[in-house]
């Protein structure tokens, strides 16, 4: 909402820096967005009001003009070449030095003293054009009579406008009125309202229309007038500046009547041409299904009810609240006019507005609820301006039909509530004396300072819709005092139990073990297409994927189940741009998978969270040190080994061929204790082409949260006491088949009392080992809390070891 | 024959420790020992020569020289240490390029928005606040109506949705991607009775074109502390405490009124600009203040919903949005480097 400074003063004679004018308003909760200003670059010394007063020839040039300007005491004669001058205007007038925009130029520039044809001339007779104001500079700009010569422009002609963003519950600051009243509280003034009477000298108003309402709860009040004999044509030029100010375009005096009275008050208000009302009825009811009406915007529209129009004897002839008809408007020929002035529902225009993609001046103003009371004023109010403008004989009486009456509303504020809430007691006198700045008037059973404390009923002004609770009393109390007057406090009250958080603790040691393992963390958008699920393998076996039904992108229509997808498309965006370096990252994310029956929510989805990591690219950025290979499975493996050492989970990895996402050979499944919790391997060469990976090693893995946080901590990486007696190291070399997995001999190793752990680290086929067949070599660590052991308890250990590795796995020993 | 004086003393004191100074070799030391501490050293005629004193000088000057004497020996030993050391390492050549770069050690990092996460929550769980979280797929019950926003209500523009296709939705159980971390109020609530005091994180989603201030999708932190007796002074009093663990302790808070439909009295806070302290600048467009967060007193249509009585229950809720809080304290410009995870980005933030 645009406020221009000069309007807000036709009722509140606000005299404060424009600046502080709308800090206060901001901090009241009406915010000022922005102000533009005109007439700040006119210096008030050299940019003053002026008054000719004669204007002679120009010796030596017949198009020029020597007027002499009245600056209040002081006479300069000047050169000019407007035609317009002429003695007894009040004019701007230009010393020398003073910054304006030059036509010649094109720019802001210091006015300099001109020899103009032999005669000096110390300053200029400005144009609008010469002023930042207006397109004209055929003509200098002549102001209005009450312009006093020597006043510095800027106080006469200079103006700010305010943005102001206004909150959906204050229809009532979509108003120059609405705001003035604010202003009024903020400043200790009293905002006057606008005169609303006229002389009715037509005809009685129930003998030119008369007025039906059909639904009481769709319109409220209809208001109306009459107005005889108007002449519809251009607006007077103080209408016209008004509504330019405020970015609206001037059309005729009429409909900018009707629209310098919706931004006054914030009624939007209609003007039919009265002619054209068969059988000068109105009638406001539902459309009827199917039924078309052209309205002012060109368009021809289909309605249904419960729409609501405004309609003749026999049609429609506007859409309540929103637009008026195209048959119906006021033409140049039109001679009689209806004014409405009425009250619409708010659901039922917003969802009218909605539905047929229709949002106005109009319509924003009804949904958002504006009293009815408005309806009567604003129409005297433009009908008296009507009269002013466009001439004509007003009704007498009006109509102002008003089967919506409700009891004044009362609202009530009490010493024990405002303590309760606020924390402070501004006081009785304090509390009535802010609210009746805001316009409140006190509702009669008041009660002052008793036993229980004072007590206050309200009565709201006719401007506002959004007053109904105690808080809502509390809230204008503390805007209007300040929210700085309000204490400051620590809470007080006991702090409630902490809740365990067990899975949500695990992700964020989850997080942070990945981190600290050297990968990124990514967060990406949850919303996919089907074709990133399809390609990233996600959608076999899974349940369908919940759809978007309002889209923004075909690319975000799903949502996801898997994270895959954007993670291989993270990847892909990173190395169109990266140098050929490593990248290790990963995602702690979650996925919306249809509801199950016994989901805590009954109908929502589960959202499961997942964590997905992926390595690709030199193990090491390029380095002196060594030579540096493609990260592959084990440096996914190592991830999540080192992720889950950190979760005190021990897992086991069994060779995974069974889905389609990796590599067969190049998976494996994760499962901690017997459960399964996700996969790790290298990504499928088909998938990494869907995802433009082509040619590269990518190695993932994804775990389930859930599934880990289930899989029970292990125990045996709880606290034991570090043993007292040395560990001795062996090394065994082992010939086994070659398929026999390294886990298996291990945890045959591992299961021997003495041994305290064991790792393979070496694995050799080739000469020296019988084809079908592998070398494995494990460094077995030996300790007893028994004592120290000897060279022979170790040889017998080991001797065992081996002899259960032959019997169950056919190894031998590698000499 | 020198004779011994205090003079004499520190003169050979002052001349040995320089020449001790230049010595490179092990002989050098040699010869450095015997010429000052040798039988015929300069130190040990001068020692010799106390004799001849008489007692009091001989006390007084003898202190003095076996001083001397001591640090001779101390400082040879050293110097011997030294110049051995030098020796042994002079005569193996594995000397290193110490200016060589190490082993290039992966860097890993979390991203900017949960570090953000952590460090906003973190404030408010030293004040006693519990962390929990909520569904991003909600019902609009949740969402809207539980916030005292109505079907129809021009507040809900505030709120462009993201509907998801639900089979119930005739049956008017509209299914949403939360827009706001709100519907956690009414959802805490209804679960737990006060005393409450949360923080709740997490994703929201609004229909919106995106552009270098404006994500679809973005991270909340929403905050509740629902009792007996707590005050919109309590609300200003916790938020300015938030601010400064944030923001730095000099800066100074903002209260002013704003709108929202669930609270009432309804706040939004700002801090001063701490890119110019408040004198005006691009990033506070010329203000001075930069908004943070909105907040307010629970509306006691929100308190009525869940089944408490506003009569005895009051409360103050809370809403931040956390990328624009890490923008402003990292300088980040624009809002889309935080989701399309550019390693270039992840790496610096």
């Amino acid at each position: 909402m645009l406020v221009p400074l000069s309007w807000l003063k036709e009722y509140v004679p606000v005299d404060i820096p424009t600046a502080e004018l709308a800090h206060r308003l901001t901090m009241a909760g009406v915010e000022v967005g922005g102000i533009k200003e005109t007439g700040a670059e006119w210096d008030p010394g050299k940019v003053v009001v002026g008054e000719v007063v004669k204007v002679e020839p120009h010796p030596n040039a017949d198009r020029l003009t020597l007027p002499t300007v009245d600056l209040g005491g002081e006479a300069v004669t000047v050169v000019c070449g407007a035609p317009n001058v002429a003695a007894g205007q009040k004019i701007a007038f230009a010393r020398e030095g003073a910054r304006l925009f030059s036509a010649r130029s094109g720019r802001i520039e210091p006015l300099r003293a001109a020899n103009i044809r032999g005669v000096k001339s110390a300053g200029m007779v400005c144009s609008a054009l010469e002023l930042g104001i207006g397109d004209d500079h055929h003509g200098i700009l002549v102001l209005d009579e009450d312009a006093a010569p020597g006043m510095p422009l800027v106080h006469h002609l200079g103006d700010a406008v305010l943005d102001v963003d206004v909150t959906p519950n204050r229809p009532d600051c979509l108003s120059v009125l609405g705001v003035a009243h604010e202003v009024a509280a903020l400043t200790g003034l009293r905002a006057a309202e606008p005169e609303l009477d006229y002389p009715e000298e037509g005809d009685p108003i129930e003998d030119q229309v008369s007025v039906e309402i059909a639904d009481p709860h769709l319109c409220p009040r209809y208001a109306a007038s009459v107005i005889a004999g108007v002449r519809v044509e251009p607006s007077p030029r103080w209408l016209q500046e008004a509504l330019e100010k405020v970015g609206q375009r001037p059309i005729s005096n009429i409909v900018d009547v009707t629209n310098y009275v919706m931004l006054e008050y914030g009624q939007p208000l209609h003007a039919f041409d009265v002619e054209k009302l068969k059988g000068a009825r109105v009638v406001v009811r539902p459309a009827r299904q199917g039924e078309a009406l052209a309205m002012l915007d060109g368009e021809t529209r289909e309605l249904s009810p419960p729409m609501l129009t405004i309609a003749d004897a026999h049609d429609a002839v506007a859409l309540a609240g929103v637009m008026g008809g195209s048959e119906t408007a006021v033409s140049d020929g039109t001679a009689n006019i209806l004014i409405e002035s009425a009250n619409f529902d708010p659901v039922n225009t917003r969802r009218t507005a909605r539905a047929l993609r229709l949002g106005t001046e109009a319509s924003y103003r009804f949904e958002r609820g504006i009293r009815a009371e408005l309806a009567p004023r604003a129409l005297r109010r433009a009908t008296r301006l009507m009269l002013e403008v466009a001439g004509g004989r007003a009704s007498k009486g009006i109509v102002d039909s008003y089967p919506g009456r409700r009891a004044a509303p009362t609202a009530r504020v009490t010493q024990r509530r405002m303590k309760q809430v606020l924390g402070v007691d501004f006081g009785s006198e304090k509390v009535e004396s802010t609210l009746a700045s805001l316009g409140f008037e006190p509702a009669g059973d008041s009660k002052g300072d008793g036993a229980q404390g004072w007590d206050l009923r309200m009565h709201p002004p006719y401007w506002r819709s959004d007053i109904a609770i105690e808080e809502d009393l509390i809230e204008e109390v503390a805007r209007i005092v300040g929210y700085d007057a309000v204490p400051t406090t620590t809470l007080s009250t006991p702090i409630p139990h902490p809740q365990p958080r067990p899975r949500e603790d695990m992700r964020e040691e989850l997080r942070d073990a990945l981190a600290a393992a050297g990968m990124y963390e990514t967060i990406s958008y949850p919303l996919t297409s089907l074709k990133t699920l399809t390609d990233s393998e996600a959608l076999a076996g899974a349940p369908d994927p919940l759809r978007v039904a309002n889209p923004m992108s075909a690319n975000m229509q799903l949502l996801r189940t898997s994270l895959r997808g954007s993670m291989l498309e993270t990847l892909a965006s990173n190395l169109r741009v990266s140098t050929g370096k490593g990248l290790r990252l990963f995602e702690i994310g979650r996925v919306y998978l249809p509801p199950k029956e016994e989901s805590e929510e009954r109908g929502l989805p589960e959202e499961r969270e997942v964590v997905v990591g992926a390595v690709t690219g030199p193990r090491y950025d390029l380095t002196w040190l060594a030579d540096s290979g493609d990260m592959d499975f084990f440096d996914a493996k190592g991830m999540v080994e080192a992720a889950l050492r950190r979760l005190r989970l021990s897992a086991a990895y069994e060779p995974e061929a069974a889905q389609p996402f990796m590599q067969p050979g190049k998976a494996a499944a994760v499962s901690c204790n017997g459960k399964a919790v996700g996969l790790v391997g290298e990504v499928g060469l088909e998938v990494l082409e869907r995802f433009d990976l082509g040619g590269r090693r990518v190695a993932m893995f994804e775990l389930d949260l859930e599934s880990l946080h289930r899989a029970a901590p292990d125990q045996s990486y709880g606290y034991r006491a570090i043993g007292r007696f040395p560990e001795s190291e062996r090394d065994v070399a082992l010939i086994v088949d070659s398929g026999v997995a390294s886990a298996h001999v291990q945890a045959i190793i591992d299961r021997h009392k003495l041994v305290k752990s064991s790792i393979p680290f070496d694995i050799y086929a080739g000469e020296g080992v019988p084809a079908g067949k592998k070398s494995l070599a494990f460094r077995v660590t030996y300790q007893s809390d028994r004592g120290t052991l000897t060279a022979e308890q170790i040889d017998r250990a080991q001797a065992g070891i081996l002899r259960q590795l032959s019997s169950k796995l056919g190894a031998a020993i590698r000499m | 024959m020198v004779v011994t004086s205090l003079d004499n003393i520190e003169a050979v004191r002052v001349a040995a420790l320089a020449e001790l100074e230049s010595i490179e070799t092990l002989e050098g030391l040699e010869r450095w020992r015997v010429s000052h501490v040798g039988r015929n050293g300069d130190l040990t005629k001068l020692l010799r020569g106390l004799g001849s004193l008489d007692p009091e000088s001989r006390r007084e000057m003898g202190a003095a020289g076996n001083r001397v004497k001591a640090l001779f020996e101390e400082r040879l030993s050293v110097k011997e240490e030294v110049l051995k050391r030098a020796l042994l390492y002079a005569s193996v050549d594995d000397s290193i390029d110490v200016t060589l770069p190490g082993w290039p050690i992966p860097g890993g990092r979390l991203h900017p928005t949960t570090r953000m996460v952590r460090d906003l929550c973190g404030a408010f769980v030293s004040m006693g606040f519990q962390i929990m979280e909520g569904p991003e797929v909600e019902w609009d019950r949740y969402n809207f109506e539980a916030l005292n926003i109505p079907r129809d209500h021009p507040a809900r523009d505030m709120w462009n949705t993201l509907w998801v296709n639900y089979a119930d939705e005739r049956e008017g159980r509209p299914m949403l991607l939360r827009t706001h971390t709100s519907p956690m109020q009414a959802r805490i609530m209804e679960k737990t009775s006060p005393p409450i005091r949360v923080v709740v994180p997490g994703k929201c989603y609004r229909y919106e074109a995106t552009d270098a201030t404006h994500e679809w999708h973005f991270v909340q932190i929403e905050g509740l502390a629902v009792d007996r007796g707590i005050t919109f002074s309590d609300l200003k009093g916790t938020l300015y405490e938030f601010a400064r663990r944030t923001f730095g302790e000099e800066r100074r808070v903002r209260f002013r009124c704003d709108y929202f439909p669930f609270v009432e009295p309804g706040v939004d806070m700002s801090v001063d600009c701490f890119a110019c302290d408040g004198g005006g600048c691009r990033v506070c467009s010329n203000t001075g203040w930069i908004e943070i967060l909105g907040a307010g007193m629970v509306h006691p249509r929100v308190l009525e919903g869940v089944g408490y009585d506003p009569s005895i229950y009051t409360g103050f809720a809370f809403g931040l949005g956390v990328e624009r809080i890490a923008m402003l304290k990292h300088g980040i410009e624009d809002i889309r480097s935080f989701y399309s995870n550019d390693v270039r980005f992840l790496q610096q933030t």
